[in-house]
């Protein structure tokens, strides 16, 4: 018995005609594995080795370089919401939204809320300066989140 | 000058710019099957080397020329990577580019790669730009069921696939050999050069990296000649032998504190001043710019008083910055502290450097904890001295480092250190304090 579901290994042996080498399709099978699991467990990292030739050390390298990736210990809750910290959103207050929304919910940038539902991340520019202050649901923008939005941004993420 | 009509941006804002038919409607895909009907692949790379194309991503290095440096007479495979990793702090055109207008930059990269005779195109997308994924997908489909994509196109034996790869949140993928280690599964560590990607590349083969922006004006150098893009812009400076001259249509970006933010299109060439007056809606709540960073914040940063300062290629080095960059000016106004702006920066280089070498990790981690110190008031007299000593060393140019990650985290900090060393010395002898994380002009 793997531990990957049949229909998560198939997804990820789908990507493996689109490159030259197996490798590369290492970041492809982390996010598929995030996607669905909510972090990428050691022992998905040993199937995903598995299936791609490598060492799990190799596939492990790689996950710990971009933050993004989940160990286990620290999985995402249902939404991660990421908080814009740069320049042209800090002009326009993105970190007071910041730590606004780190207060209401009682967590610290990386920590979920205590119902499960919302991660929140500080981000570097996310592309979405026009709207500063700006935020990304997951992977899509919400801009200019202004201070009396953030209780109808975070209801709607409660729902 | 006369009111500009925009060609990379007219279709944006359009109902229906996204959808395969109405860029057909629009004309689009006539100059892909003009090039691959009637021209050779070296036709369409002197057209593009004629209009003085130079790439947008942030080099500014000619299109055309760099596609000449692949190995003549490869075998293959010839890989195209496309730069959609935009990660430099408040730009965002590429995202425009791509949510609105798909089909105009995916047209671009079949033909770049009918000119570099490439059969695969991967584009690496950052993760953040979950919309331009779902909506380049879609494009990328409906173009193989036109076949303008895959196999034969235009019954002329020319073989495309094209992939989209997502990143995973980090600045260093958009460096061009990083963005190469990422898409083969590494850390994306750049690599030492030579050998450049045109030599060996991705999959160690000949690989063209372009930005985003670059491929959708090949789209229309291609479409409407080389001589309407150079009636844009700026010709070659007489005097400089090596320059190669500003042709064409640039997208910029404005933020910060302005009217009106967001992306324009206008010849390059335009002044700072006219892009915050003319598009931008001036400066927010009546008041005064103190500065902005001129093309991304990597480029460094200017004052007020060089916001006359023309945006093309030569423009930005006339007042000590590193270049044209981006294209994405971010504004701040006189009651900004610069100490907080220069804090927001190094913040942002000393979490981003990918820590391969040790000038740029030790020297970006130095540069924050600094500006963290000055900002608590506990700055030191000799607090600027090493900070400009400190940028002054890490980089390509002074050559200590590996990528440009480094030059670019250097700039900003000493153009302030000398542009506003006033105003820096003044918070560090009063002994000022900021505690809060808020920047005091977002109010
Ligand atoms: C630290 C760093 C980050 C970069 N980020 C990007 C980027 O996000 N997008 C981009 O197109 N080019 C970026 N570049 C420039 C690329 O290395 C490369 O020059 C460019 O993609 C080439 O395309 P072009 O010639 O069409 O501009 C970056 C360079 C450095 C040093
Ligand atoms: S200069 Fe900095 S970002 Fe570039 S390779 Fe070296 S450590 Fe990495
Ligand atoms: S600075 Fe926040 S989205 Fe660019």
């Amino acid at each position: 018995m793997s531990y990957l579901s049949e229909d998560l290994r198939q997804k990820i042996l789908a990507y493996l005609p689109r490159y030259p080498s197996k490798q590369a399709v290492t970041l492809p099978a982390l996010h598929l594995v995030q996607d669905e699991l909510r972090c990428v467990p050691r022992q998905a990292i040993v199937e995903i080795a598995d299936l791609l030739d490598l060492s799990p050390a190799e596939v492990h390298d790689t996950m710990t370089f971009y933050g993004f990736f989940r160990e286990e210990e620290k999985p995402l809750g249902r939404t991660r919401l990421w908080v814009c910290r740069s320049l042209a959103c800090a002009l326009r207050g993105g970190e007071e939204l910041l730590s606004d929304v780190c207060q209401k919910l009682n967590v610290k940038p990386g920590g979920t809320s205590a119902d499960g539902k919302i991660t929140v991340e500080f981000a570097e520019c996310i592309g979405g300066c026009e709207g500063a202050p700006c935020v990304l649901i997951n992977d899509e923008h919400r801009m200019n989140v202004t201070p009396d939005k953030v209780e109808g941004l975070l209801a709607d993420l409660r729902q | 000058m006369p009111d500009y009509e925009p060609v990379l941006l007219r279709r944006v804002g359009k109902p229906g710019s996204q959808s395969i038919d109405g860029y057909i409607a629009d004309g689009g895909y006539q100059a892909l099957e003009k090039a691959v009907t009637t021209m050779t692949p070296e036709q369409v790379i002197d057209t593009v080397k004629s209009a003085g194309l130079r790439g947008r991503g942030g080099a500014g290095f000619p299109t055309g020329v760099k596609w000449t440096f692949l190995p003549k007479g490869h075998p293959g495979p010839i890989y195209l990577c496309v730069n959609g990793d935009e990660s430099e702090p408040c730009t965002f055109n590429n995202r425009v580019l791509m949510e609105e207008d798909p089909h105009q930059f995916l047209e671009g990269v079949i033909l770049t790669a009918y000119a570099v005779r490439a059969w695969v195109a991967y584009i690496y997308l950052r993760y953040e730009y979950g919309r331009s994924f779902r909506v380049l997908q879609q494009a990328i489909d409906d173009a193989y069921a036109k076949g303008y994509l895959g196999y034969d196109i235009f019954g002329k034996g020319f073989n495309l696939q094209v992939y989209l790869h997502r990143g995973a949140g980090a600045y260093i993928c958009g460096e061009e050999t990083g963005l190469i280690e990422s898409l083969e599964g590494k850390r994306a560590w750049p690599r030492i050069k030579p050998p450049f990607p045109a030599v060996e590349g991705a999959f160690r083969k000949p690989t063209i990296v372009n930005n985003i922006e670059t491929l959708a004006c090949v789209t229309h150098i291609v479409q409407r000649g080389p001589d309407w893009f150079k009636s844009i812009g700026v010709p070659p400076d007489p005097k400089n032998p090596r320059d190669a001259g500003s042709y064409g249509p640039k997208l910029f970006n404005i933020s910060g504190h302005v009217n009106k933010p967001g992306t324009i299109e206008a010849p390059l060439g335009i002044t700072v001043r006219e892009l915050i007056e003319k598009y931008g809606g001036g400066v927010w709540k009546g008041r005064k710019a103190k500065g902005a960073i001129p093309g991304g914040i990597s480029m460094g940063i200017i004052t007020e008083k060089e916001f006359d300062m023309p945006l093309d290629f030569n423009g930005p080095g006339k007042v000590a910055c590193l270049g044209l960059g981006t294209g994405a000016v971010t504004v701040f106004d006189e009651e900004t502290s610069i100490v907080d702006v220069l804090y927001n920066i190094t913040r942002f280089f000393s979490h981003e450097s990918c820590g391969q070498c040790t000038p740029c990790r030790e020297g970006t981690g130095w540069m924050y904890k600094i500006l963290d110190r000055i900002r608590r008031g506990q700055g030191r007299r000799e607090d600027l001295q090493i900070l400009d000593e400190v940028a002054k060393n890490i980089g390509i140019m002074p050559g200590t480092t590996i990528c440009g990650l480094a030059d670019g985290a250097g700039w900003p900090v000493k153009n302030a250190v000398q542009k506003f060393r006033d105003e820096l010395e003044g918070y560090i002898k009063q002994g000022k304090k900021t505690t809060s994380l808020t920047l005091v002009g977002a109010h």
